[in-house]
């Protein structure tokens, strides 16, 4: 083994230790479950003991044990995936306009015009902001929700997803759209508009 | 002319792969002129940069993390 770590004083016990709480906040971010996220951490540690003699010795552990977490994720969702029931969720093959009747009146035109946010950025410096965020990931159905962190968090291509989840290009473009739209007027409306986005 | 249901599926869409000339010609038009338009296609960019600072959370205040029971029991499943 040409790895630069010595097994002898890696365990899992230690990285749940070290790791534990970054590892489980990464997964909650994504997974939007406490529970999930829980089972994500150990199934992590598991994987990451199970494959320690693999490691080459090029990346810091805690790089290590998130990579293998992000593939325990995107398994979590191809899981998921075929158990979510199919209530509120677009139809196997989407036409292009489903489901955005919520924004738009019928000639195309925006049912509540999108408002300026001002220098938003700024919003990026407050942790309040971010709870907003989550908030509203959260509010999307789950595979909008999931298919938004695989893109945005992920930063997984059209064709990884695809390949992942058994989709084709269409549904997934169809449904980051949804997602986006979504999560742009949440953002509208629970932060930007009571004016806590220009503070 | 596009209308603002279209156009606001192009600028998704555009945020992952480059349009065909046509449809990025007509679209550029359309957010000229719509302010609408013009304010989701800034607010789509701010979102991803958001999306991407959301694991930054060890600088940020109320932290969470693994509760006592749940570091237990995982402590439990993984102890060799």
């Amino acid at each position: 083994m040409n790895s630069t770590h010595d097994p002898a004083s890696s365990s899992p016990e230690q990285w749940l230790d070290e790791h534990g709480d970054y590892l489980f906040r990464f997964a909650l971010i994504r997974v939007q479950n406490e529970s999930t996220a829980e089972d994500l951490v150990q199934e992590t540690l598991l994987a990451a003991w199970s494959a320690l003699h693999q490691r080459s010795g090029q990346s810091s552990e805690r790089t290590w044990l998130t990579a293998i977490l992000k593939h325990k994720i995107v398994d979590q969702f191809r899981r998921s995936w075929c158990e979510q029931p199919l209530d509120n969720e677009p139809p196997a093959d989407l036409p292009e306009e489903y489901g955005l009747d919520e924004f738009f009146v019928p000639d195309g035109h925006w049912d509540h015009k999108p408002a300026r946010w001002g220098n938003p950025y700024g919003s990026l410096e407050q942790s309040q902001f971010f709870e907003v965020l989550q908030h509203c990931i959260q509010r999307l159905s789950p595979k909008l929700a999931q298919l938004f962190v695989l893109k945005e968090l992920h930063d997984m291509s059209h064709e990884e997803i695809c390949n992942e989840l058994g989709l084709n290009t269409t549904n997934v473009r169809v449904m980051l759209y949804r997602a986006r739209m979504g999560l742009r007027q949440c953002l509208e409306s629970r932060w930007f508009e009571n004016g806590r986005g220009t503070r | 002319m596009l209308t603002c249901k279209e156009a606001s599926r192009l600028l998704s869409q555009s945020m992952d792969q480059p349009l065909p000339r046509l449809k990025r010609m007509e679209l550029r038009v359309h957010v000229w002129m719509c302010s609408a338009c013009s304010n989701v296609e800034k607010q789509l960019l701010f979102l991803r940069r958001a999306a991407q600072q959301l694991d930054d959370g060890e600088t940020r205040t109320n932290q969470v993390g693994l509760s006592r029971e749940a570091r237990e029991r995982i402590r439990k499943a993984v102890r060799r």
